[in-house]
C-alpha cells in the first residue's frame, strides 16, 4: 500500500495569485455587471486599497513582462515558486478585498468572478494548485451562497477571510459562512490585510503604512480570541481555521494570557469548556512565512517549543512577497528532522485532508 | 499633622527591613462618590457635575465587569464605601499587610476621557487636588500619578506644569485606549511638558475613546476586553516608535501598566522586520524599533504572566532583555490582584526578585 506520508515532498500553504485588473474579470461577470463595471467607476478593491508594491514585492523578477503585478502570471509562479523548491502542492490565496466594496451585490458579483477566474486560469491549468474562495465576507449570507456554489469543486480547499473586518470573526453573524464551509470541508483561511472601512486599532487610524503592516499581528490576535471565546469551535466542532501570514511568534504569549484569564472569567463564557489553548491546538494552524524571527535563532526554537504542539506550523513562502532560493532558507535553523517533515508536509496534509 | 508637599516627604519606615522591600507601582484609589470630588471643583464645574454628571465618554462602549467595580470581594471597606475609597482600609489591607515601602496611586477616575475638554481639565485638577489632600499628605508611603486631560495637548501640559515640583506627584497617567494613537502630534505638547519636568508617562489598562476596542470590531464579552489589552497597547507602542516620538523626545520615559509583557518580544521582532521592509516610509527613524522600546519603556508586572512551564518564564525574560525595567504592582483592589509573596515565579534568582519587587522602582522613580 502506498505510504501516504510520501505522497508529497513540500506543500506550500500560501502563494498569491493576483487579479491584474478588473478587465481580467469581465469575461466572468454576468452582463449586468459587465456593463456596470465598464461604464461606472466601480473597478473593484484597487480603488480603496493601499499597498506600497515596490517595497512589499521587492523582487523585480516576479513582475511579468506583460506589465501585470507580481503574482499575476502562472508561468512565473511555476518557475519561481513551485519548481525550485520542489513544491508539489500549493494553496493560492487571492487577497481580493471584496469587503472593501460597500455595494453588497457588486462585492458578491466580483467575488464570484474572481473564483471563476481562479478556476479557469489557475486551477484548470496547473494540477499542483489549490485555491481559496474569495467571498463578500462582510455579507455572510451572500458569502455562504458563494461557498455553496463552488464548495464542492475539488480545487477549492479554503474560504479566504481578510483579518481586518468590521466585525470580529467569532461573532454570530458569521455562522452562515462557518456552517457552509464546514459542510463542504473547507478550511477558513484568515489572511493578512483587508480593507473593511473600519479603523485597525482601538485608538483609531495610524499615520504610516508601516504601523498598519506591523500592527496586523494584534488584529490576528483579537480575531483568534474572538473565535475561541465566542465558542465557534463548540458550535462547529469540525471547523478548521488557518491564520495566514500572521506571524506566529506571538502565539505562546496569547495562549498563556487567554488560558490564565479563562480561569478567572470563564463564568462569562460557559460554553468554553476547555482551556482556550486546547481549541487552538485542535482547530487552528499557522503558516510559516513571513516569520517575525528573533535575532537569536535559539529564541526562535524556544518559541516553537512553547507552542507545545508540533502540528501548528504549515510551510509557506508567501510568494511573490518573499522568495527563497532553497528550502533551508525558508525554514527556521536547527529544527529536528521529524518536525521539519511535519512543517513541510504532514501538518498540511492532515489538516487539509490531502 | 498635615504636611504640605512642598517639603521633602518623610522617608517611610518598613516594619521588617530584613525581608525584601516591596514597592507597589499600581494601586487604585477612587473617590467614594462624586460629592467627594465636587468639593474640589470650582462652582461653575460643580454645577455642571450636578446637572450633567460624568458623562460616560462614549455610550455603548462599556463591558460589565464580572465583579462589581472589578474589585476583590473583600476590598469593600467596612464603612460602606467603594473599593479603594478609604485610606484607612487601604493602609490596613494593603500597605500594612504587605509592608509596602512605597505605593503609587493611579486613580482611574476617567477625567482624561471626557470629551468636553474643559470639563476634562477641571475634573483632572479636582482629582489631583483630592488625591494630594486626602491620600498623599496623610500617608507618607504613597505617591501619585497626575490625571491629565490628555486629549488636549495644551491643557494637559498646563496641568503638568501646575504640579511640577510637587514631590508627591511622580508620574503622569494616561489610559491606554486614547482617541488617537499616542504617536500622533496632538499629544506632543503633553510629552514636551513631561520631559520638561522629567516625569514619566504611565499608560494604564483600559478606557474607550469611541472606537471599537479591537482593530476588527466590538467584542461581545468582558473577557475579550480584559484579555485583549495587549492588542490595545501594541498599536500605541508601534505608533509612538514609528511617529518618531523618541527621536523628538529622547528623554521621554513610558511605563506600560497592567498590560502584561509576554507579547513584547514578538512585537519587537515584528516591528524590526517591518521597519527593514518599509523604512523608506519613516526616514526620521535612526534606530531599530526594538532599541527605542528597550530604551524608553518600563513595565509593571501585574497581571503576571503565567506560562504553563516555569522555564518559559525564564525564556521570556531572556528574549525580552528588560530585567531592569520591571516594576512590581499589585493592582489593588482589583480582582486580579497580584500578591507580593506569590506573584513572581519561585524560580527567579533572589537578586532579580529584589530588583523587580522594589529596586528597579526605587531607581526609576528616585525614591
Amino acid at each position: 500500500m502506498a505510504d501516504q506520508s510520501s505522497k508529497f515532498s513540500v506543500i506550500d500553504c500560501d502563494l498569491h495569485n493576483v487579479v491584474p485588473s478588473v478587465n481580467a474579470l469581465i469575461p466572468y461577470l454576468p452582463d449586468h455587471w459587465q456593463e456596470y463595471v465598464t461604464q461606472s467607476d466601480l473597478k473593484g478593491p484597487a480603488a480603496s486599497l493601499y499597498s506600497p508594491e515596490p517595497l512589499l514585492a521587492p523582487h523585480p523578477e516576479t513582475r511579468p513582462d506583460t506589465g501585470g503585478p507580481p503574482g499575476s502570471d502562472l508561468e512565473l509562479l511555476r518557475r519561481q515558486a513551485l519548481d525550485p523548491l520542489g513544491v508539489d502542492l500549493a494553496i493560492l490565496n487571492c487577497a481580493y478585498a471584496a469587503e472593501s466594496i460597500h455595494n453588497p451585490y457588486g462585492a458578491a458579483a466580483l467575488a464570484s468572478a474572481v473564483n471563476d477566474w481562479q478556476q479557469a486560469e489557475w486551477l484548470a491549468r496547473e494540477p499542483r494548485l489549490r485555491a481559496s474562495l474569495v467571498v463578500p465576507s462582510h455579507e455572510p449570507e451572500l458569502a455562504a451562497q458563494e461557498i455553496e456554489r463552488l464548495g464542492g469543486q475539488p480545487g477549492f480547499v479554503q474560504v479566504f477571510l481578510p483579518v481586518r473586518s468590521r466585525a470580529l470573526y467569532g461573532t454570530r453573524r458569521y455562522h452562515p459562512i462557518y456552517r457552509t464551509a464546514a459542510r463542504h470541508n473547507l478550511t477558513i483561511g484568515i489572511h493578512f490585510g483587508g480593507a473593511p472601512g473600519a479603523p485597525p486599532s482601538a485608538s483609531g487610524w495610524p499615520s504610516y503604512y508601516l504601523e498598519e503592516y506591523a500592527g496586523m499581528s494584534h488584529i490576528f490576535q483579537s480575531q483568534l480570541i474572538s473565535l475561541i471565546v465566542e465558542g465557534v469551535f463548540e458550535e462547529f466542532p469540525t471547523l478548521k481555521v488557518v491564520l495566514i501570514a500572521s506571524g506566529v511568534t506571538w502565539l505562546p504569549s496569547l495562549m498563556w494570557r487567554l488560558d490564565k484569564e479563562w480561569k478567572g472569567l470563564r463564568r462569562e463564557v460557559p460554553w468554553v469548556k476547555r482551556l482556550p489553548s486546547e481549541y487552538i491546538h485542535d482547530h487552528v494552524r499557522f503558516t510559516l512565512q513571513p516569520l517575525d524571527a528573533p535575532p537569536d535563532p535559539r529564541h526562535l526554537l524556544q518559541i516553537i517549543d512553547q507552542l507545545e504542539s508540533e502540528e501548528l506550523l504549515l510551510f509557506s513562502t508567501d510568494y511573490p512577497y518573499h522568495r527563497f532560493d532553497n528550502l533551508s532558507d525558508a525554514l527556521p535553523a536547527g529544527l529536528p528532522a521529524d518536525l521539519k517533515q511535519k512543517i513541510l508536509v504532514e501538518n498540511a496534509r492532515t489538516f487539509y485532508g490531502f | 499633622m498635615v504636611m504640605t508637599l512642598t517639603e521633602t516627604p518623610v522617608k517611610p519606615k518598613r516594619q521588617d527591613p530584613t525581608k525584601m522591600a516591596v514597592i507597589d507601582c499600581d494601586i487604585h484609589n477612587a473617590p467614594a462618590s462624586d460629592d467627594v470630588l465636587a468639593k474640589y471643583l470650582p462652582a461653575r464645574w460643580r454645577r455642571h457635575m450636578e446637572l450633567f454628571g460624568s458623562r460616560p465618554a462614549y455610550p455603548g462602549s462599556y463591558y460589565p465587569r464580572l465583579h462589581p467595580n472589578a474589585a476583590r470581594s473583600d476590598s469593600w471597606p467596612p464603612n460602606g464605601g467603594k473599593p479603594g475609597s478609604d485610606l484607612k482600609f487601604m493602609q490596613e489591607q494593603l500597605l500594612d499587610a504587605w509592608d509596602i515601602e512605597y505605593g503609587l496611586l493611579n486613580p482611574l477616575y476617567g477625567a482624561g476621557g471626557q470629551p468636553n475638554l474643559d470639563y476634562s481639565a477641571a475634573l483632572a485638577r479636582a482629582v489631583n487636588e483630592w488625591q494630594q489632600a486626602e491620600w498623599l499628605e496623610p500617608e507618607p508611603r504613597l505617591r501619585g500619578s497626575l490625571v491629565v486631560p490628555y486629549e488636549d495637548g495644551q491643557l494637559a501640559a498646563a496641568e503638568i506644569d501646575h504640579w511640577a515640583g510637587q514631590p508627591g506627584y511622580i508620574q503622569i497617567l494616561l489610559i491606554a485606549r486614547t482617541h488617537e494613537l499616542l504617536g500622533r502630534r496632538k499629544y506632543w505638547p503633553m510629552y514636551e511638558a513631561a520631559v520638561r519636568h522629567d516625569l514619566p508617562i504611565g499608560i494604564h489598562f483600559g478606557g474607550n475613546a469611541g472606537w471599537p476596542i479591537t482593530g476588527a470590531g466590538w467584542p461581545s464579552f468582558y473577557i475579550e476586553d480584559h484579555v485583549g489589552m495587549p492588542q490595545s497597547f501594541q498599536p500605541q507602542i508601534i505608533s509612538m516608535v514609528v511617529e518618531g516620538v523618541f527621536e523628538h523626545f529622547p528623554t521621554l520615559k513610558i511605563v506600560l501598566i497592567e498590560g502584561g509583557f509576554a507579547w513584547l518580544p514578538s512585537l519587537m521582532w515584528r516591528l524590526d522586520r517591518s521597519w527593514r521592509l518599509l523604512r523608506e516610509e519613516a526616514p526620521h527613524l535612526n534606530r531599530l524599533p526594538s532599541d527605542y522600546i528597550r530604551d524608553h519603556f518600563w513595565i509593571t508586572t501585574q497581571p503576571i504572566e503565567e506560562p504553563p512551564q516555569p522555564a518559559y518564564f525564564d525564556q521570556l525574560l531572556e528574549q525580552l532583555q528588560m530585567n531592569d525595567r520591571f516594576l512590581f504592582a499589585t493592582d489593588y483592589p482589583h480582582w486580579d490582584f497580584d500578591a507580593p509573596d506569590r506573584a513572581l515565579p519561585n524560580t527567579l534568582p533572589a537578586e532579580l526578585k529584589r530588583k523587580i519587587l522594589a529596586e528597579n522602582a526605587r531607581a526609576f522613580y528616585r525614591f
